[in-house]
């Protein structure tokens, strides 16, 4: 009898091209998508090497990490310059690399163009049971929808571009297992706060995760989206779902998606690739899905998760030496201390958007709460950033944006905007945001920017009140409805 | 790649745990298209607070760092690998690192050991005070008094950073096996291929 088997073995069986006696690997790499922020030293590399890529077809590049999410060109269609020098002259690497490789590029001002990893899935071009590449450990989003997907440096994007393979050690698994259902007012992004909060920030280091159970099998492709995302905040470089009914109907007609009867073998083979019954993983997480609660983040380490109606901790209360020095590290960077009350903490941004946050149920949630409400006067500045152009006009089309616009956010053009500090969108030192985004480290939104990790109706409630609020006080008159 | 042994000087007894990329080199750092230069920026944000390591002149130039737990996790940026060659570190001995880091640092011949923290504890306290030696063919970090903690790595690993390899070079030696199993998969998997948009 064939042994069973999990989803993530599966994947990678069918990718070993070649296996050593150490037990590494050279896998083969199906899609690889390329940003302008750690590709031109691979891509110099190549020129330096005189190599060329492999398969430049099963690589796109798009621009994300540090584009202006202010107007990309003019009203006569000429491209307004990016003010910093260092930004526009990786933008323009990019434009002159991808062309001279023979690589697609989306580019700056196309409508398909976005956050690499909203881009990938809504184009068909991430596929279940492929492997998948990014130089951006985020890279793990694409795991919903059933591919081996994580993040990998400048070197291996080099070495995959010209080689179209990586050498790799099979990693070890680990079920994260949900039952249940989730409350009122929980959202995908709670879920993945909750796992990094149980996990903590190493917890899957050297594993692939699976997401199984009632709670991700009725979950949207937004919402795995979005959990997949945090996988490696959790350490884990790769978080995966088995794809089903589900995956299919969402890739079904995409533009890059196989098309016909390429379509039904396609479909018939990821049927084939989801964990056998009886395949042992060799680690296994459950959490009740009545545990988890609308979360928040109180310091500088996505695991460091409370419920938003808790306090912050007291660092003595950690059982080591170093973590508590690193609580209380943290409470000074954020300018908190023990025991105050999560929503009594007053918040000046608002940020709505980055990779794990930012396509149209997000956009919808948040703004199904604001609709004909404002923010707070407390808010100095609160913005929503979609996370690609055809996000951003579907959004227009159902009226979204004037109900942001309305409630006084700004509307501005797809990119990764404040979740890093690296283009014109940052937090101010000292400042502090309710963030939908993935990462509360240190300076993360800009220099000596404080973040709290939320959810997009968390952040739209916040906004409203001006300091960190439980959505359900919002939501009176919905209770009893699950947020999508 | 420049081929390491034999380590032997200075360690700086830095010791945090969870160092996140973005403390190693924060995002504004990574807008260049060059991959030096960047030890400049290396641990920018720490390097404001008085007395930290890495302004503390007896430490200058240490070609060792030892870390806490978790080293290098979040963002998967090449740059936080070449911040620390730039700063000219070719070893981080902590308790654990992530999987991402780890392997940057190995492509920039940057030696990654993993020791049990009580090796930590000690390799701390004797780096104030005193040079490390660190032997990659023998998988040993020893002192002058004695102390001598074996490591593991991979094999591959150690065999690149002895040799100074070229990965890349390597699999490029591994064509014809590339190439058969692409022949292969067209038949298997015809959809790989994107539809042209």
């Amino acid at each position: 009898m064939v042994k069973p088997r999990t989803l993530y073995e599966k994947i990678w069986d069918a990718h070993v091209v070649e296996r050593r006696p150490d037990g590494t690997c050279l896998i083969y790499i199906d899609r690889h998508l390329v940003h302008e922020v750690t590709s031109p030293q691979a891509f110099e590399g190549l020129r330096i090497a005189g190599r060329k890529v492999r398969r430049p077809e099963l690589t796109l590049a798009v621009p994300d990490h540090n584009l202006p999410t202010t107007a990309r060109r003019d009203a006569a269609g000429r491209r307004i310059p990016i003010a910093d020098p260092e930004s526009a002259q990786q933008l323009a690497a990019l434009e002159r690399n991808a062309p001279e490789f023979g690589v697609r590029l989306i580019g700056d001002a196309d409508p398909e163009q976005g956050i690499v990893h909203v881009v990938g899935p809504e184009q068909g071009f991430t596929l279940p049971g492929t492997t998948l590449v990014c130089g951006d450990s985020h890279t793990s989003s694409h795991g919903a929808l059933g591919a081996l997907a994580f993040g990998i440096g400048t070197s291996e994007v080099e070495h995959v571009l010209a080689t179209q393979t990586l050498l790799l050690k099979q990693s070890k698994t680990m079920e994260v297992v949900v039952e249940g259902e989730l409350g009122y007012g929980v959202t995908p992004k709670d879920v993945a706060l909750a796992i990094c909060g149980r996990i903590g920030t190493a917890g899957g280091t050297g594993y692939v995760m699976e997401y199984r159970g009632s709670v991700f099998r009725d979950m949207s492709i937004e919402g795995r989206l979005t959990v997949a995302n945090m996988s490696i905040e959790a350490g884990a470089r790769s978080g995966l779902f088995a794809p089903d009914e589900k995956t299919f109907a969402y890739l079904e007609g995409r533009p890059m998606a196989p098309r016909g009867a390429e379509w039904d073998a396609a479909v018939a083979y990821w049927k084939t690739l989801a964990t056998d019954e009886g395949a042992v993983f060799d680690k296994s997480v459950v959490i009740d899905a009545a545990d988890i609660v609308p979360s928040v983040t109180w310091g500088t380490s996505p695991e460091d998760v409370v419920p938003v109606t808790g306090v912050v901790p007291d660092p003595e209360s950690f059982a080591d030496a170093s973590k508590r020095a690193a609580a209380q590290k943290s409470l000074d960077y954020m300018g908190l201390s023990a025991g105050q009350r999560m929503e009594d903490v007053a918040i000046e941004h608002v940020f709505i958007g980055s990779c794990t946050n930012s396509r149209i149920e997000d956009l919808r949630a948040a703004a199904g709460l604001l609709k004909g409400r404002r923010i707070a006067s407390g808010i100095k500045h609160a913005m929503v950033v979609p996370g690609s152009g055809l996000v951003k006009r579907q959004a227009e089309a159902e009226g979204l944006d004037r109900i942001f616009t309305e409630a006084g956010f700004e509307w501005r053009e797809p990119g990764c905007s404040a979740c890093l500090g690296m283009n014109p969108d940052k937090v101010p030192a000292g400042e502090r945001c309710a963030s939908t985004s993935n990462r509360n480290f240190m300076g993360r939104q800009g220099p000596g920017s404080r973040t709290h990790l939320v959810s997009p109706v968390m952040a739209a409630a916040a906004a409203i009140t001006g300091h960190l609020t439980d959505v359900r006080e919002l939501m009176g008159e919905k209770r009893g409805e699950a947020v999508a | 790649m420049e081929k390491l042994n034999i380590v032997d000087g200075r360690a700086y007894p830095f010791g945090m745990k969870n160092v996140d990329t973005d403390i190693v080199i924060p995002a504004h750092w990574l807008k260049t298209i060059s991959r030096a230069g960047l030890g400049k920026g290396a641990f920018e944000v720490l390097r404001k607070e008085p007395g930290n390591v890495f302004d503390d002149p007896d430490y200058a130039g240490s070609p060792i760092l030892i870390a806490g737990d978790n080293f290098g996790c979040g963002s998967s940026r090449e740059h936080a690998a070449w911040a620390l060659a730039d700063l000219g570190i070719k070893v981080v001995i902590a308790p654990s690192f992530s999987d991402i880091f780890s392997g940057n640092a190995f492509k920039n011949g940057i030696l990654t050991v993993v020791l049990p923290q009580e090796a930590i504890d000690r390799l701390m306290e004797v780096a104030r005070t005193d040079p490390i030696h660190v032997d990659l063919e023998h998988q040993t970090v020893t002192t002058q008094f004695q102390d001598r903690f074996q490591f593991e790595i991979d094999p591959f690993r150690k065999r690149c950073l002895l040799g100074g390899l070229d990965e890349i070079g390597l699999t490029l030696g591994q064509a014809d096996a590339i190439g058969a199993f692409e022949a292969k998969d067209a038949g298997t998997r015809p959809w790989l291929v994107p539809a042209v948009a």
